[in-house]
């Protein structure tokens, strides 16, 4: 069963672009990674899934319920992180559990406690006070504590230093093992390739590519480097081209052979080519 | 229930505050009362003659010299603008807080349905009008029993009555507009209490702008009405509930379809 499919979901606001023609699809117990940059429609996309926002055209569903017509019973499945997490002033970080847990009409306390502890957040503080990371791990525990079928994280490690962050991948790896589907927007590509199976790159509203992060990570693309001379003007495939004190170094999507012929017609003392990591592969799609 | 309960916390401070001050100007306006009583022969002949400024406040007809006259006037203007800066305050900001503060991304990706929001929020501002017209009322019955003056029942029921209502229908339109915004809802919410009240002493001046009653509430809270028919203008009071539902009526139809985008 598809955890999220989306068909053509699309979202102007007014003549302004949201997402375009959205077509996806997270099969139940994947753990998936979402890739854009800042304003590329991550966000968009998550809202509309979850009800906050209403779509423009497409259909879509999640844990098998309309967007539109069944929002309550996804958000019933679904724990949402937001990117930037803000309580209600003045309340203490218990009321915030406890409220987010009578608003699910569940008893969550002992999972609370638990993730509390993880994640080294004191409950008798007050919202207001807490600092950017720690508003982030309440967030997480709201997201987490009811057990949730679906995650959907945004931006989920802003804010979180680096020890969090291990417990919180933790955490998430131990859920995911569960059952639970885990939906990752980030930018930042190494927790997609670390964590996730497959990701979808989207970049100004439109999905680019959507695969496993093995095969993302194997496309064509190679990255070449190069100590000494070659003459590559007029080579196609060639991007994102850097050259340094007799270092040329650039990712080489275009025919092996006529690469070799350059190359040997170069005068050449060194040469590595090797798989591009995500964040090339990343890049490649944004230059096209 | 869940939302109700939190709101009223959320609110209580405010709630707290508001019925404080109205109570307390309550209090001081009444315990005033036995002090003036002996001096309003001539302050009756002072205020009969100032014109437009006494028919605007219905000191024309008015006898400063008896309680509920007094009573009308100057409690009737504390616990009419109170009241009505109160309501129109804390309906204003209701829903459209949620967007300001940035919450609503935390409350509304929960199992509760927009329909449900609105209405936990909408009994959530009733239930505050409630609790501060009951101890407002409270005060006011012990205050004019502690200075050994006869209560008058009926009028003093029919006025409290009628600044009930006028909240409501105050809370109601508030609560439609609060649907459509994310930002300046404090000052649309006193915006529109002094714009109703200032509607209503033009209605007074002015014969020609006596419509203007059937558009501002403080046109069926009008103390020497009240006093002089002992009632209610049921005509103004229908067509003043009617824009409270409204007003209601908008806010759910606009909230239920309404992007968040925070």
């Amino acid at each position: 069963m598809e955890a999220i499919k989306t068909e053509n979901l699309t979202k102007h606001y007014g003549k302004a672009r949201g997402i375009e023609q959205i077509s996806l699809t997270v099969e139940e117990g994947e753990f998936f990674g979402f890739i854009g940059p800042n304003g590329a429609g991550k966000s968009t996309t998550i809202r509309t899934l979850l009800g906050l926002i209403s779509p423009t055209g497409g259909q879509a569903a999640v844990l098998g319920f309309d967007i539109v017509k069944e929002k309550e019973k996804i958000l019933a499945g679904t724990g949402y992180l937001p990117s930037e997490a803000m309580f209600h002033p003045g309340m203490r970080v218990r009321e915030v559990l406890k409220l987010s847990a009578d608003l699910r009409k569940k008893d969550c306390r002992k999972a609370a406690v638990s993730l509390c502890e993880r994640l080294q957040l004191d409950t008798s503080r007050k919202v207001d006070e807490l600092s950017f990371g720690n508003r982030k791990k309440v967030a997480i525990v709201c997201a987490l504590q009811h057990d949730p079928r679906l995650l959907v994280l945004d931006e989920p490690t802003s804010g979180l230093d680096p020890l969090m962050q291990k417990a919180f991948f933790e955490i998430l790896r131990e859920r995911h093992e569960k059952g639970t589907t885990v939906f990752l927007s980030s930018h930042i590509l190494s927790e997609i390739q670390h964590n996730c199976s497959r990701a979808a790159i989207i970049r100004e509203g439109r999905i680019l590519v959507c695969d496993s992060v093995e095969a993302l990570s194997q496309s064509n693309a190679r990255r070449v480097t190069v100590h000494g001379s070659v003459e590559l003007e007029g080579l196609p495939g060639v991007r994102d081209r850097k050259e340094s004190e007799g270092v040329i170094s650039f990712l080489y999507s275009g025919d092996m052979k006529a690469l070799l012929r350059m190359l040997a017609a170069g005068d050449v003392s060194d040469l590595s080519v090797s798989e591009p990591d995500l964040e090339e592969i990343f890049m490649h799609y944004y230059e096209k | 229930m869940t939302l109700i309960k939190h709101e009223l916390r959320q609110g209580r401070l405010s709630l707290t505050i508001w019925t404080a001050a109205v109570g307390a100007l309550l209090v001081i306006c009444i315990f005033l009362f036995p002090e003036m009583k002996g001096q309003m022969e001539g302050v009756n002949d002072v205020f009969a003659s100032m014109g437009s400024f006494t028919e605007a406040f219905g000191m024309d007809r008015l006898n400063f010299g008896t309680l509920i006259g007094f009573y009308a006037v100057e409690c009737g203007n504390v616990l009419g603008l109170g009241g009505a800066f109160f309501a129109s305050l804390c309906a204003a900001g209701m829903l459209s807080k949620e967007e300001k503060d940035r919450t609503a991304e935390f409350l509304l990706t929960h199992p509760v349905s927009r329909r449900r929001i609105v209405t936990g929020k909408l009994v959530a501002v009733f239930v505050q009008i409630v609790v501060m017209n009951v101890i407002v009322y409270v005060i006011s019955v012990g205050s004019i029993a502690m200075v050994g003056e006869e209560i008058p029942w009926k009028e003093l029921n029919l006025f409290h009555l009628a600044y009930f209502l006028l909240q409501s229908e105050l809370a109601g339109i508030c609560f439609g507009i609060s649907a459509f915004m994310r930002k300046g809802s404090a000052g649309a919410g006193l915006g529109i209490a002094a714009m109703m009240y200032f509607l209503n002493l033009v209605a007074n001046i002015t014969e020609s702008a006596e419509f203007l009653k059937y558009i501002t509430p403080f046109g069926y809270c009008e103390g020497a009405d009240i006093v002089a028919d002992g009632c209610l203008d049921g005509g103004l009071v229908v067509v003043g509930l009617v824009f409270g539902a409204i007003g209601i009526a908008v806010a759910y139809q606009q909230y239920c379809r309404k992007d968040i985008t925070v």
